[in-house]
């Protein structure tokens, strides 16, 4: 469909939506995304005070200097104990190897608050109880440095699914807020530092003063959390870390995620509406922000509109930004994948996207491959280690990691969103030479 | 276990992955969790190649392991050899495929697949990348030459085979070109490039080759010495890289090929020797390099240095310590104790200790001395998307030569312009901070004086000593000795302090000790 229906009711489903009960295509095969240890590449720069200690083998110290396709200059606050073979044969013990490790690495670098250790697959496979060792090494290195521990490993995590672990974890480390607190509100999951300002001005706006970010900037400021803490899930993965918090009593917020000027505002709208925001004031608030960026997202759509759009699955937006592309810009949308889809956690989104858009969980990425062959999309959405051997074939990709690792959240960025999937287009219009 | 922060290789099955996708018409199938696939992108991102690497992944996860792996296994490889059909199979395991130890290679006997396999036993922790690499290649030459049946062709001598040359081998690309235009200037001709795009059928013709050129002995030397050992292939020993070394790999290969070296050392395309030669490089003299990388690199990198550039080799060593025996002998010939360590934070010791002018390493020395402001070129792998660029330019033969001095002496300040440098030092656009000015179009913010002193790195080769101290006036004046010379007079200052038994240091102690080493 090229007609796009600009909904005043922004809540309100599409005319051609799915059944709720619909099953997404599930497949078992390659699947061709990263494992939960990669989500460190952001994390290890959000939190400025802790340093990520990945419990695993040459092969994960290897990918987190691949992993970016450029290596970082400066010194990361991540690093890999890699497990050697006398650790396996048991000529060495893993728990002392492992407590050597980490105070090599405290002297080098005394200004660690958090140290978190960081399971893997072979460390998993094994069963080296990384939660175990950071109770102990907390316990010897407690005020100076605190130690916690969270997996990453493949076998149980893609890509963002690392950094719920790691929130997930944080939130087991929130205090407990007073009786009878002020109500609050928490933004869960990573975004970029303009971003949660540009947010936390908006709900300021509202009237919603107590606003704070998880993950925080620094370990020591984690916000406090209980039965009158209300949260909204600013990324779609944060799925163990939203059962966590329920568990310490928070009640989620439930809404669509805030990508372009529909996904920010009825986002900001849930958060509203569970603050008793008054819908003028509301109105108010977010009427420059939502003309911006209807002004800004406009300039791609000419670009955009009808063009038929397949993304492979890499980090759980996808369905989110299936729905701002197939409604703000008018795009079709062939296939979005996804690694993996809480149902619960995307139904705002999976609401809004046209029956004629395949869903799919999981991958076999060669039948994956075929599909874009058989239905030739004019974009593709992909990792990087697909990126290239497709523009090779002649066809415009967009690589998606840099949907992960560029502010793409709230109204001031609607417009740079619908600008990352356009350049791709716009650069093959412009080039006059062949592949 | 070992902390590491950066690492110069990758485990072994990417070595294999190496092998396997410089190959045509091989295809590997790689028992290994989901997340392993990123190394896809080492191909397809740093080197840009148009199509996937030929791997297939298991990608098992955490509910697969209590079911049976060894069937996603199989179903991987029958799908595999269904869907690409290649002339041979790689199987094996990546680290935590091993740990679960389901035996690819058994498994896939079962399979009774339409093509031969070979399986790859490499041990992740204990082994690394270019070991990986050599052992593939190994087993591959192993698997197809065994059954050649000797007597047709074998051993003419002029028919040789280029060994060594892999996809993310630094300039492996373009070596080859330059090799094989040497080759046949001698009237030679080339039976099999391999693995770089040869096929398991080019493979089996090895045998019917002379001798065998070892480009990369890192990854070629154990196919090669099976090779002799079998076939009795002879194999060279020289790498073609810099002038001189060229020059003896000529003679090595006329003479295994029973030829006249003549027409490749008449060959006049080499510039490197005369540009050398000439007036303005003269301010390379005694500049003292520190060299870091592979061995086949390193080695070749302090040839040229000592002997071609005529700079000082002030550090040399290596991460290969399969190979560390060819870069002990390299150093102890300049003087130097060699380091063979895969720890980048030792090496960055190294280089802080060693105050060089110019290093010659890895990416991981080159972001070092950024951090030092020292200037840097690469030299080998580890490689960076920057290290595939988009023209010609080899390391080996006469064109290598030519790349290698463009590329060691331009990120050097010219001549000139060091000598201005020094003699109006408080210039306020013109001045240390700044960049060479052929290097970057916006200079630096007027001089900062203290600006290098606030980086930890500059702290710590300032401070070599606590004992000593330094009068202001002294202080003041080392100052107005540019930045990337001025460790190392500190250096020398200090040193010459200290045997003298003189503290603080004064304007006198400096000059006194400039006078006393002299440049």
């Amino acid at each position: 469909m090229n007609v796009v229906t600009r909904n005043p009711d922004i809540a309100c489903q599409s005319a051609d939506s799915r059944p709720g009960d619909f099953q997404p295509l599930r497949e078992r095969g390659q699947h061709e995304v990263f494992c939960g240890l990669t989500s460190i590449m952001w994390l290890h720069r959000k939190m400025q005070d802790a340093f990520f200690l990945i419990v695993g083998s040459r092969t994960c110290a290897h990918l987190m200097q691949s992993a970016a396709g450029v290596m970082i200059f400066a010194e990361p606050r991540f690093a890999t104990a890699i497990i050697g073979e006398r650790d396996l044969a048991g000529m060495a013990d893993m728990n002392d190897e492992l407590d050597k490790v980490v105070e090599r690495l405290l002297a080098r670098r005394p200004d660690i608050k958090m140290l978190v250790l960081v399971g893997s697959c072979p460390s998993e496979v094994i069963k080296l109880d990384l939660s175990r060792a950071a109770s102990r090494l907390d316990r010897l290195h407690q005020p100076r440095h605190r130690v916690m521990a969270y997996s990453g490993s493949g076998i149980e995590t893609t890509f963002t699914q690392g950094e719920d672990n790691f929130l997930a974890e944080l939130v087991t480390r929130m205090p407990a807020e007073k009786p009878g607190a002020a109500p609050s509100l928490i933004v869960v999951g990573a975004m970029a530092d303009v971003v949660e300002d540009q947010m936390t001005r908006i709900f300021h706006g509202m009237g919603i003063e107590n606003v704070a970010f998880l993950p925080s900037r620094s370990s020591e400021s984690l916000p406090a959390i209980g039965p009158n803490t209300a949260f909204l899930m600013a990324q779609p993965w944060v799925n163990a870390t939203a059962l966590a918090m329920q568990k310490r009593g928070a009640r989620r917020i439930a809404a669509p995620y805030p990508l372009g000027e529909e996904g920010t505002t009825a986002w900001l709208k849930a958060a509203a509406e569970e603050f008793r925001v008054d819908a003028s004031r509301f109105d108010a608030i977010t009427a420059p922000g939502r003309e911006r960026a209807r002004l800004a997202v406009e300039r791609y759509r000419e670009a955009l509109a009808g063009k038929r759009i397949f993304l492979f699955p890499d980090s759980q937006l996808e369905p989110a930004l299936a729905r701002f592309l197939h409604r703000e810009l008018g795009c079709e949308i062939i296939e979005a994948g996804t690694p993996y889809m809480h149902r619960e956690h995307v139904a705002e989104e999976l609401a809004q996207l046209p029956a004629s858009a395949t869903l799919s969980e999981g991958q076999d990425v060669e039948l994956q491959i075929d599909r874009v062959h058989e239905s030739n999309p004019d974009l593709i959405v992909c990792g990087m280690g697909l990126g290239n051997p497709f523009e090779a074939e002649g066809r415009s990709t967009k690589w998606s990691i840099e949907l992960v690792f560029s502010p793409i959240h709230g109204y001031e960025q609607a417009g740079d969103l619908a600008e990352l999937f356009a350049r791709p287009l716009a650069r093959r219009g412009l080039l006059k030479v062949g592949t | 276990m070992e902390l590491t922060v950066w690492t110069y290789e990758g485990p072994p099955h990417v070595g294999a992955m190496r092998v396997a996708t410089s190959m045509q018409d091989v295809h590997y199938v790689l028992h290994a969790p989901q997340g392993d696939t990123y190394a896809d992108l080492l191909f397809t991102m740093i080197e840009r190649r148009k199509a996937r690497p030929p791997v297939t992944y298991t990608t098992f996860q955490a509910r697969d392991l209590s079911g049976d792996t060894a069937e996603i296994f199989k179903k991987a490889c029958r799908d595999a050899a269904e869907r690409f059909k290649p002339q041979a199979m790689l199987v094996g395991a990546s680290c935590t495929a091993e740990l679960i130890q389901d035996d690819p290679g058994g498994l896939a006997k079962t399979l009774d697949l339409a093509m031969p396999v070979i399986p790859l036993e490499l041990p992740s922790y204990s082994k690394k990348e270019n070991w990986g690499a050599a052992e593939t290649f190994y087993r591959i030459v192993r698997g197809f030459c065994q059954g050649y049946q000797q007597g047709e062709t074998a051993n003419d001598r002029k028919r040789v085979n280029i060994l060594g040359s892999t996809s993310l081998g630094f300039r492996n690309r373009d070596d080859i070109r330059e090799v094989v235009r040497l080759v046949e200037m001698l009237g030679l001709e080339v039976n099999v490039i391999a693995p770089l795009g040869a096929s398991p059928a080019d493979i089996a013709r090895i045998p019917e080759a002379g001798f065998n050129i070892v480009l990369y002995p890192e990854i070629a030397e154990t196919a090669a010495r099976w090779l002799k050992k079998t076939f009795g292939q002879e194999m060279t020993s020289t790498i073609p890289i810099g002038v001189g070394a060229t020059r003896d790999f000529i003679m090595e290969v006329a003479e295994l090929a029973g030829v006249d070296p003549a027409p490749a050392l008449d060959d006049d395309a080499e510039r490197l020797s005369w540009y050398s030669r000439s007036i303005d490089s003269n301010y390379l003299t005694g500049k003292r390099v520190f060299i870091f990388g592979d061995a086949t690199h390193a080695v070749a990198a302090a040839r040229i240095a000592s002997e071609e550039l005529g700079f000082r080799v002030c550090g040399l060593g290596t991460y290969s310590r399969e190979h560390a025996r060819e870069v002990r002998a390299a150093a102890s010939r300049l003087g130097l104790e060699a380091l063979i360590s895969d720890n980048h934070l030792d090496v960055e010791d190294a280089i802080i200790a060693a105050a060089p002018e110019l290093v010659l390493g890895t990416q991981m020395e080159r972001h070092v001395a950024k951090r030092l402001r020292v200037p840097c070129a690469v030299i080998s792998s580890p490689v960076h998307v920057q290290d595939f660029p988009a023209r010609y330019s080899p390391q080996m033969g006469a064109e290598g030569a030519n790349v290698i001095f463009d590329s060691w002496v331009h990120p050097l300040m010219m001549g000139l312009e060091e000598h201005l440098l020094q003699m109006f030092r408080s210039d306020f656009e013109f001045n240390d901070d700044a960049q060479a000015s052929h290097l970057a179009a916006v200079h630096a913010p007027a001089a900062n004086p203290s600006a290098d002193e606030h980086s930890p790195k500059a702290e710590t080769i300032q401070q070599a000593s606590d004992s000593l101290s330094w009068t202001t006036d002294a202080e003041k004046e080392l100052r107005k000795i540019p930045f990337f010379v001025r460790g190392k007079a500190r250096r020398n200052t200090e040193s010459f302090a200290a045997e003298r038994g003189v503290n603080p240091i004064t304007i006198e102690t400096l000059y006194d000790a400039k006078a006393h080493f002299g440049r």
